[in-house]
């Protein structure tokens, strides 16, 4: 057993070190680490330069343009460039939407789409919650009904994650009434500027605009949208879900999270001194980061038997549970670290430019919003429960 | 032993019930929150036609004579309604502050106007580096010409923007965290010297910093005993500890309701989603840190109006500290049951969850109290 990197990862870690250092914008890389908000263009942006470097679809084959890295290298990527402050990826396009069109697409569908999702020019969501079909996602209801080469959509698809950007939305749908609920789905590539679409922000909690509803009305889609064969989506769903759930535990935006608040219990004063010599307060520090630690050394496990040719099975799910109620814990400590601060709200702060005096400190602001915002990590991608259900089925037997 | 109300109790409480019920509905309540003043000036009104912002003042001040158990059964159903009117600053703690220490001109101008809710106070105790610990003040006052000049800088000062009255403590002596050496003013907020940074609270209130530059008061600023200042502090703060109890209380009353609606009425898989027994027993779960909660409430009501002693702190402090953990508790868990739809603005679930997570906030979250709770107990 050996649980070190070897020699030749050390050196790929060097390698992703140097390149963050001399291409990340620091603009960009202070607004992800001040939990700035990011707009569309500073994604773009970003995206530019890793496909300039070739590291930005790390999920594809190298024949379409991806970048060969192993299990190891990827999770090495992931924790070097949360420690920097990249930009989280927006998944839906190069991770969700495109392995599914490598791997069930036709030759078509991989030339018009692939080229445009590494060059930036499409922006996909993922439609697949609708109002009634949440955890139960095959209960959907959006229905597909073909006329000539066309299908006419109608329903809705609901909590779709930065719509508002999109041009591009992938779809489940129901094509066939009459089959078991599983049988009768397919996957539709849809143009948000096909008339009938509207997309009405839903915002959450925390006041922000992250989310929306995506309405459908005799929305025409030719059939060559459709991945794969119709009725058979849902398999093609459950794949991409695969790629949806790696990654979803967060462990290297839990480093980062756990960086930061060490930084600020350093900062806030308790007792006229640093909160983070408080015992209890460091006790609860302490706590998190052994926990962060195990689940560590879990996600590594499960990395490793991956790059032995294993699947990734009821231990992500078990990964995913984990994963999110440490991030969510760290998210609770750093709202408590700054006291009563936590209850103003100086949206002013959260700007890049803003010059003003802060009210606590300056990383203090969006605490109190991300925590709340951030409970949707133990709800999307699955909900814990739902992971629960998964981990006691397929490996419990029960 | 009885846990009842009285029927003047029972009275109170639904006259507050019935006003909330009829005036503060959730798309108000939204509404209000945007306004200026980020409170509805008319439900303010309506409240002090009523006499509820008299509720705790003797009755020679105009008041109504109650105790703890009254301000309870207000708080629980404004917390009921999530109002935003800043009854606990100006009328429980600033009205607190003012009758325990003023001398008999100062309540005469200032207490009636706080019941008859003509002026409204907030009370300015907090520092940006003093965490929970109401004697850990930097603020000075100086005197000068027969009166003072104060400098410093308040923290979150909620309903502070909009106050006739704020209530401030600051050093006449002593080391920045020494019990001795605190005193109150009374300032008027718009004396020169007096800035506020006015912003929103992240549960729909509002409030601000107030920084203090050479503001030159009159002796008759002074609120109570030049110097001794902390035993009122502690002891009113006491008092609005309850207060935010039966607030609390109020808000996760509602809070539980909604869940179990939602449990009852969503469907998923084909049956209500409350047939998943594990969101039973977290239904279950969040009944009993209700109850818990609600126990603690009615305790640090009853200990509110006794006599400073360790065993009326301990009892503050640690209902403080359950109502910290069961809010905490029930707005994570409300939000998990309700799924996305419990992290949306325009649903009122997640509103219930953020004050209960803000209450926990105000006046020292739970391991504040529990600290010293663990002091108090080393003390005894
Ligand atoms: C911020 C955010 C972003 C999202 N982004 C997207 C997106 O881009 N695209 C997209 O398609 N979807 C997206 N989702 C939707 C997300 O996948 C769903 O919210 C999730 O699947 C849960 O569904 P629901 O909200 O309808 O909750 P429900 O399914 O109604 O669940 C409510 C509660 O019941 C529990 N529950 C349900 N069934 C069971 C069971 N069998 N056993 C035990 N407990 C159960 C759940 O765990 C939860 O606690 C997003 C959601 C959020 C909050």
């Amino acid at each position: 057993m050996n649980i070190n990197y070897t020699p030749e990862e050390l050196a790929f870690r060097d390698d992703v070190r140097a390149f963050l250092d001399q291409a990340l914008p620091a603009d960009i890389s202070a607004k992800v680490k001040g939990f700035r908000h990011l707009t569309k263009e500073d994604h773009q942006r970003w995206q530019q330069i890793l496909c300039k470097q070739g590291w930005y679809a790390t999920h594809w084959p190298e024949e379409y343009g991806g970048v060969k890295w192993t299990p190891v290298q990827k999770h090495i990527w992931d924790e070097e460039s949360c420690q920097y402050g990249v930009p989280r990826s927006v998944p839906f396009g190069v991770n969700m939407v495109a392995p599914v069109i490598i791997k069930f697409g036709n030759e078509k569908q991989k030339q018009t789409y692939l080229p445009r999702i590494l060059s930036g020019e499409d922006w996909w969501c993922q439609g697949y919650s609708e109002p009634g079909a949440g955890s139960d996602l095959a209960s959907l209801k959006a229905r597909a009904v073909r006329e000539g080469d066309h299908y006419i959509v109608n329903g809705q698809k609901t909590w779709t994650t930065l719509g508002q950007h999109a041009n591009m939305i992938f779809c489940l749908v129901r094509t066939n009434t009459e089959v078991k609920a599983q049988e009768g789905i397919s996957f539709l590539l849809i143009d948000m500027n096909t008339p009938g679409i509207t997309v009405r922000p839903i915002i959450t909690l925390d006041g922000e605009h992250e989310v929306n509803e995506v309405f459908f009305q005799d929305v025409k889609v030719p059939v060559e949208n459709r991945v794969g064969e119709e009725d058979k989506g849902w398999t093609y769903a459950k794949f991409l879900l695969t790629y949806e759930r790696t990654g979803l535990a967060g462990i290297g935006l839990s480093k980062a999270a756990l960086s930061h608040l060490k930084q600020l219990a350093s900062r806030c004063i308790k007792n006229g001194r640093p909160l983070i010599e408080d015992t209890s307060f460091s006790q609860r520090i302490a706590r998190v980061e052994i926990d962060l630690t195990a689940a560590t050394i879990s996600n590594l496990r499960i990395i490793a038997a991956v790059e032995g040719g294993g699947m990734p099975g009821a231990e992500s799910s078990m990964l995913k549970v984990k994963g999110t109620e440490i991030r969510q814990a760290i998210n609770d400590l750093a709202r408590r670290a700054i006291g009563p601060y936590a209850i103003p709200f100086a949206e002013e702060e959260l700007n890049l430019d803003y010059e003003g005096e802060f009210l606590s400190d300056e990383n203090a602001a969006p605490l109190s919003a991300q925590y709340f915002n951030n409970r949707k990590l133990s709800i999307f991608g699955g909900s814990n429960e739902i992971q629960k259900n998964i981990v006691s089925k397929m490996i419990l037997g029960l | 032993m009885d846990f009842g109300l009285n029927e003047e109790q029972q009275m109170l409480q639904d006259t507050v019930a019935r006003l909330v019920r009829g005036e503060y509905s959730f798309e108000k309540r939204l509404a209000y929150s945007e306004t200026e003043a980020g409170f509805s000036v008319d439900f303010w009104k309506q409240l002090s036609e009523l006499g509820l912002t008299s509720v705790p003042f003797s009755e020679e001040l105009g008041g109504f004579g109650g105790g703890g158990v009254e301000v309870q059964s207000v708080m629980t159903e404004l917390g009921r309604g999530l109002c935003l009117e800043p009854y606990l600053q100006s009328v429980v703690f600033g009205g607190g502050l003012i009758s325990q220490a003023g001398n008999d001109s100062q309540k005469d101008v200032w207490l009636s106007g706080i019941a008859s809710g003509e002026l409204r106070a907030a009370v300015a105790l907090q520092e940006p580096q003093s965490f929970y610990d109401l004697n850990d003040v930097q603020t000075h006052a100086e005197k000068k010409d027969g009166g003072f000049v104060l400098n410093g800088r308040k923290a979150v000062v909620i309903g502070g923007h909009c106050a006739d009255l704020i209530v401030v403590s600051a050093r006449t002596s002593g080391g920045t965290r020494d019990t001795n050496g605190i005193s109150l003013f009374v300032l008027k907020p718009d004396t020169a010297g007096i800035e506020r940074r006015v912003y929103p609270t992240i549960d729909g209130s509002k409030g601000c910093d107030i920084t203090l530059n050479n503001v030159h008061v009159g002796a008759d600023a002074l609120l109570g005993e030049e110097g001794s200042a902390s035993e009122v502090i502690d002891y009113q703060a006491g008092r609005a500890i309850a207060a935010l109890c039966a607030e609390a209380v109020g808000v996760m009353e509602v809070a539980n309701e909604l869940t179990l609606d939602y449990l009852k009425q969503r469907k998923q898989f084909g049956v209500p989603i409350g047939k998943f027994q594990v969101l039973q027993h977290r239904m279950v779960d969040m009944m009993s840190e209700l109850e818990q909660a609600r126990s603690m409430a009615i305790l640090a009501a009853s200990v509110a109006d006794e006599e400073q002693s360790d065993e009326r702190r301990r009892a503050l402090s640690a209902a403080k500290n359950v109502i910290g953990r069961s809010g905490q508790f029930i707005s994570e868990q409300g939000i998990q049951s309700h799924g996305g739809i419990g992290m949306t603005w325009e649903y009122n679930f997640a509103h219930y969850a953020k004050r209960l997570i803000m209450i926990n906030h105000q006046l020292g979250d739970d391991d504040f109290h529990l600290e010293r709770y663990a002091f108090l107990l080393q003390a005894s």
